[in-house]
């Protein structure tokens, strides 16, 4: 049997009883951590979060404590926070369970960091798919108004600040940190190209600024808790504390689960935590990180050899969970939102799913990814469709080939990846299709277009 | 414009909260498509004069948002997650039951202008899939049959409020 959970921030989370107002909150000793940390420099605050070697949460990983360092605290401009709830990577839903369930986890998060930042503002950036999420937020905000955690000299300290939140409208590109920036501007939410864009010196306004992820923030809170070095013991070195990994498709218990870094291990996390695969189904393929990632096929094999020189030869099943445990397939775990398939799954009509939601992302500032992601999702619907021709695999990775390391940002890479993955990986699949349809449009066998389900 | 009085002190209040006022021009299209149902080219032209801003800059927003809308939709929107982890559980059959049991054609509402159903990408609700809101109101696991329900209880006013999109 697998590790067990290890909950810190889904501590409150779905426990009978706990609910997202602030009495709940403060039942459970909420706030208490701001008190501690209004007690202490904001300098002492960060060195904390670096010995905590907490990484970033959102999506690439980056240690939180290394990108507050990075602050320009001499500009003499407003420091700006902003917390990134735009969840909007696919297979990815933990942010929601925190916002929902445990708002206040968050606000106090923020608090704490926006002290230990000295930035008096900060906004939550909320995908405009979440009304309801916005409305719990705005209230959670107020009710701590209401106690003075928030607001003008919180708790009698020098300290002000305020938080707002800020919608969005149902544009994935938002959840870039300066596509989400020019989207507060008030601006279309095109990124910014770095250098010399980085936020943490020419942020929101060209002030400084820092974006963090909503669980990354929520963090803070308990590093506060803990403190920095007994935070860093907890999981595998480089990949301290615990990760919220969002398990959705074809497995019978798909569901958020906290765990240490380096717990268990994939096969472990499917098997044991998620109760497997349906009766008489097999593994084909898991997403590691979000649907940006490339693909993981289930019998392939890993090897190569580690940081500390060690080779390793390893199965799907036997990754470890945490950042670099996943990063060893080659693939990333990202934002946590890890996708199963079972060996039911057409991976043409999966790849052209994919393709179509980044087809229908791309912001369209780089001729790359605007051109190659709608080429992309074109061929892929046909093929999907009963028009496949043989050479479209050689196609598809001509057009993906052309746009990573192409672009102003990291959405270039993942509109490359998938395909890549998929295409290299379940090549024989592709062909196959290719040729059944052929055969079938000469009278044989090919998947008629009532049978598509995934495009 | 006829604004409701609620919406235009909501929009009185967004303003100030930002360092620069341009930053209020989404919350405020928000509250307008609340009130109005869509944005009209006279809302897009009101909202630039408010924020001294020029109608393109307003526009262009709502030409790029997905949740901001020209013309005006049904009074109960259909949004069915269409991305993979979705999918893979069916959500294009749901999808095609809620059309045709509320009267849908795609990208378009119903004749009475009742209702719209539309696709949508990952809702991040991903371990519940299918996904499917309405109007403001979640809904999770919506296999075909549950699909049918649910337009059952969109007819008769049972599932979600009026849009607050
Ligand atoms: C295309 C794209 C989409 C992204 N979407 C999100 C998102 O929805 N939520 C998020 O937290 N980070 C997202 N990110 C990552 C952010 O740019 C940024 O790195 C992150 O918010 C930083 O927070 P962290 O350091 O706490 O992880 C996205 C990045 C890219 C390139
Ligand atoms: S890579 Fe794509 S999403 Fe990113 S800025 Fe360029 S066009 Fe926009
Ligand atoms: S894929 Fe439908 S909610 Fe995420």
């Amino acid at each position: 049997m697998a590790a067990k959970e290890r909950r810190i921030i889904l501590k409150n989370i779905d426990r009978p009883g706990y609910g997202n107002d602030i009495d709940s909150y403060l039942e459970h000793g909420g706030y208490e951590m701001l008190k501690r940390a209004l007690q202490r420099k904001p300098e002492e605050l960060r060195d904390e979060v670096k010995a905590s070697g907490v990484r970033g949460r959102g999506g690439a990983g980056f240690p939180a404590g290394m990108k507050w360092s990075f602050l320009d605290f001499k500009s003499g401009k407003p420091i700006y926070l902003v917390c990134n709830a735009d969840e909007s990577e696919p297979g990815t839903f933990k942010d929601r369970q925190i916002i929902h369930k445990d708002p206040h986890q968050l606000i106090e998060g923020m608090l704490i960091s926006a002290y230990a930042i000295t930035a008096k503002l900060a906004f939550i950036y909320i995908r405009g798919e979440f009304p309801e999420g916005a409305g719990i937020l705005e209230r959670a905000i107020e009710e701590a108004r209401g106690a003075n955690f928030l607001g003008a000299n919180i708790l009698g300290s020098d300290f002000s600040c305020e938080i707002y939140v800020h919608r969005g409208a149902g544009a994935y590109i938002c959840g870039e940190e300066t596509g989400l920036i020019e989207s507060i501007e008030g601006k279309r939410p095109y990124p910014r190209i770095k250098p010399p864009y980085f936020p943490a010196a020419l942020g929101l306004y060209m002030c400084p600024t820092i974006v963090n992820n909503v669980e990354t923030l929520c963090n803070v809170k308990h590093i506060v808790e803990m403190g920095g070095e007994a935070y860093a013991k907890i999981g595998r070195p480089g990949n301290t504390g615990t990760r919220i990994w969002c398990v959705s498709g074809h497995v019978r218990k798909p569901g958020y689960y906290e765990f240490e870094g380096g717990a268990l291990t994939l096969g472990e996390l499917i098997y044991d935590v998620c109760g497997g695969l349906h009766p008489d189904r097999k593994l084909k393929a898991v997403i590691p990180g979000g649907s940006s990632m490339k693909i993981l096929r289930a019998d392939e094999r890993f090897r190569g050899k580690d940081r500390e020189g060690n080779e390793y030869d390893l199965g799907l099943e036997d990754l470890v969970l945490d950042f670099d445990g996943i990063a060893l397939s080659g693939s990333l775990s990202g934002s946590g939102g890890i996708m199963v398939m079972d060996d039911s799954t057409d991976m043409v009509e999966a790849l052209a799913n994919v393709s179509s939601f980044y087809a229908h992302e791309s912001c369209g500032q780089c001729t790359p990814c605007r051109e190659g992601s709608l080429w992309l999702k074109k061929i892929l619907e046909r093929m999907a469709r009963g028009q496949a021709r043989l050479e479209d695999v050689d196609l598809l990775k001509s057009v993906a080939d052309q746009i990573p390391g192409r672009t102003i940002c990291a959405f270039g890479e993942a509109t490359a990846w998938p395909v890549q993955s998929y295409v290299s990986k379940f090549r024989d699949e592709f062909i196959a299709k290719a040729e059944q349809q052929a055969a079938g449009r000469t009278g044989g066998n090919g998947r008629s277009a009532e049978q598509v389900r995934l495009v | 414009m006829n604004l409701k009085q609620e919406t235009l002190q909501k929009i009185e209040e967004v303003i100030p909260r930002y360092p620069e006022k341009r930053s209020a021009v989404l919350p405020i299209l928000h509250l307008v498509q609340e009130d109005q149902g869509y944005i009209s080219p006279e809302a897009t032209e009101w909202i630039a004069g408010k924020l001294e801003l020029k109608p393109i800059n307003v526009w262009e927003l709502v030409t790029f948002y997905p949740m901001l809308r020209d013309k005006p939709v049904g009074k109960k929107v259909v949004r069915v997650c269409r991305t993979l982890s979705c999918a893979l559980q069916g959500s294009y059959r749901t999808c095609e039951t809620l059309r045709e049991a509320l009267n849908c054609q795609p990208d378009d509402h119903s004749p009475d202008g009742e209702f719209t159903v539309e696709f949508a990408e990952c809702l991040a609700s991903c371990h519940a899939a299918p996904v499917v809101m309405v109007n403001d109101d979640l809904y999770e696991r919506v296999d075909d049959n549950r699909a049918r329900q649910l337009a059952g209880e969109i007819r008769n006013g049972k599932a979600g409020p009026a849009e607050t999109a």
